[in-house]
């Protein structure tokens, strides 16, 4: 397969582990060196080649809050389930959203109750439901970073060139690099540097991250999924900490340029508007880090067409994803993890998507931090 | 969600609405390829091209000769290794 088999070479792994101990040596610290990957996508890749686990103890891997699903807040669950349970409503939705619980239960459950849900890959179907079933309002759960907002606003642009009447999008895109700024914040995190979200990178560019490097202080490598791509991106956020760098660098250069996707910004910035404030699970609100339909497309915006509830929802209480996705706290901490939340039964979205940190943990059977030193010959 | 896979266009479907068939390690897809068309590089050229496919859209073009690139730097830090692995 192209442009994937050639990144998952055994033997430049081997040779990018040892480059990332000896180098990691030259740092003079006497804890290991946190590296946060932000996007779910790497979590996940992470944990199925268990890069984890070869990695030297000098390097410890946080989770970021990068998974979509993860930090869609209980409150916004139960708007989009009390949406999708409005007479003569279809509601849309990507797979991995359909078991995240809300405060009652999941959009899967309000399925089951008989609403009409379904299973979408595309906002583009969601389209093609509503232009099928023109008695019925078609509703897209629009959620995602600035990998998905593109898709979603060039499908609204769709909608109002091909005349569609019958379709809204309860839009809930989030921006990466506020949500950096507010980990950032946090004290009790401290991180050494980023290994960058690769597909949001695809839409933003490079150039949003300067401000983690130049006003944060922390090295940030934008990375691809393939196994040769983290650990080279591990290996150079470790070479900027050993030569006393903080900068933005590429490793994805294959898919990603510095100024980003024009015609995708482009699209964003017709369709979208930054909400003032936006609040994530476990992160609670972080001002300027979501998207709005624009006023100019209220016609196809669900907040402004229908009626639910909207208020903001405590997590559960025996839930900790709050401090899984800020990285403070390891899933397997989590004293409810494995236990009274798994895959099948999840009480917090980090269990839920196959992106986040808790189901990869449980998936990939990755319940302690314990690891053997890596031997290479 | 977030995951996205390479694949490469085998046709064009849909000069106006910008729609062409993506070959996804043999699975064949509908997939909207706006985010990669402006003037320089129109509908028709796109044929061919590897892209990287994200929820129904080629989200962007693969660079092969950045791919290369990478790769090569990869096969460098091999040789540098070596090198110190013999000298030590």
């Amino acid at each position: 397969m192209k442009y994937i088999n050639e990144f998952r070479d055994p033997q430049k792994a081997q040779i990018l582990i040892e480059q990332i101990r000896q180098i990691s040596q030259q740092i003079a610290t006497d804890k290991p060196i946190k590296i946060m990957e932000v996007c779910g996508g790497h979590t996940h890749a992470i944990f199925k080649y268990g890069l984890e686990d070869l990695l030297p103890k000098t390097i410890e891997l946080v989770h970021g809050p990068g998974c979509p699903v993860c930090i869609m807040p209980r409150g916004r669950l139960d708007d989009a389930i009390a949406l999708a349970q409005q007479p003569n409503v279809i509601f849309t939705t990507f797979g991995d959203a359909m078991r995240v619980p809300g405060s009652k239960y999941s959009l899967l459950q309000a399925k089951a109750n008989g609403a009409d849900i379904r299973m979408v890959y595309s906002p583009l179907d969601a389209l093609q439901i509503a232009k099928q079933n023109s008695d019925k309002e078609v509703v897209f759960f629009a959620i995602g970073f600035e990998t998905t907002a593109p898709s979603t606003a060039l499908t609204t642009l769709q909608a109002e060139s091909d005349r569609i009447q019958n379709f809204s999008l309860f839009c809930n895109h989030v921006l990466v690099v506020p949500a950096l700024e507010a980990l950032l914040a946090n004290p009790d995190l401290q991180l050494n540097g980023f290994v960058g979200p690769g597909h949001v990178s695809t839409v933003i560019g490079t150039e949003p991250y300067r401000i983690i490097a130049e006003r944060y202080h922390k090295p940030v490598v934008v990375s691809g999924f393939e196994p040769l791509d983290i650990l080279q991106s591990i290996w150079m956020v470790v070479k900027q900490l050993a030569e006393k760098r903080c900068e933005v660098e590429n490793q994805y250069s294959r898919l990603v340029n510095s100024a980003g996707n024009a015609v995708a910004l482009d699209a964003m910035q017709r369709v979208f508007e930054v909400r003032e404030m936006f609040e994530w699970r476990g992160l609670g609100d972080i001002p300027l880090s979501g998207l709005k339909m624009r006023s100019e497309y209220a016609c196809f915006d669900a907040e402004a067409k229908f009626t639910f509830p909207g208020k903001q929802v405590a997590d559960h209480k025996a839930c900790q994803c709050g401090e899984i996705l800020k990285g403070v706290m390891k899933p397997w901490q989590c004293k409810v993890f494995g236990t009274a939340c798994v895959p099948e039964h999840p009480l917090g979205a980090c269990m839920v998507s196959s992106e986040g940190a808790c189901a990869a943990y449980y998936k990939y059977g990755r319940l302690s931090i314990e690891r053997e030193e890596v031997k290479v010959n | 969600m977030c995951l996205g896979i390479p694949g490469q266009i085998i046709e064009i479907t849909d000069i106006k609405n910008k729609l062409a068939t993506v070959d996804i390690s043999g699975v064949k897809r509908q997939v909207n390829i706006a985010c990669i068309v402006d003037d320089t590089h129109p509908v028709e050229s796109c044929l061919g091209d590897w892209v990287l496919v994200h929820v129904g859209f080629a989200m962007q073009r693969i660079d092969p000769d950045e791919a290369a690139e990478t790769l090569k730097l990869l096969e460098e830090l091999a040789e540098i290794q070596e090198s110190l692995t013999i000298s030590n």
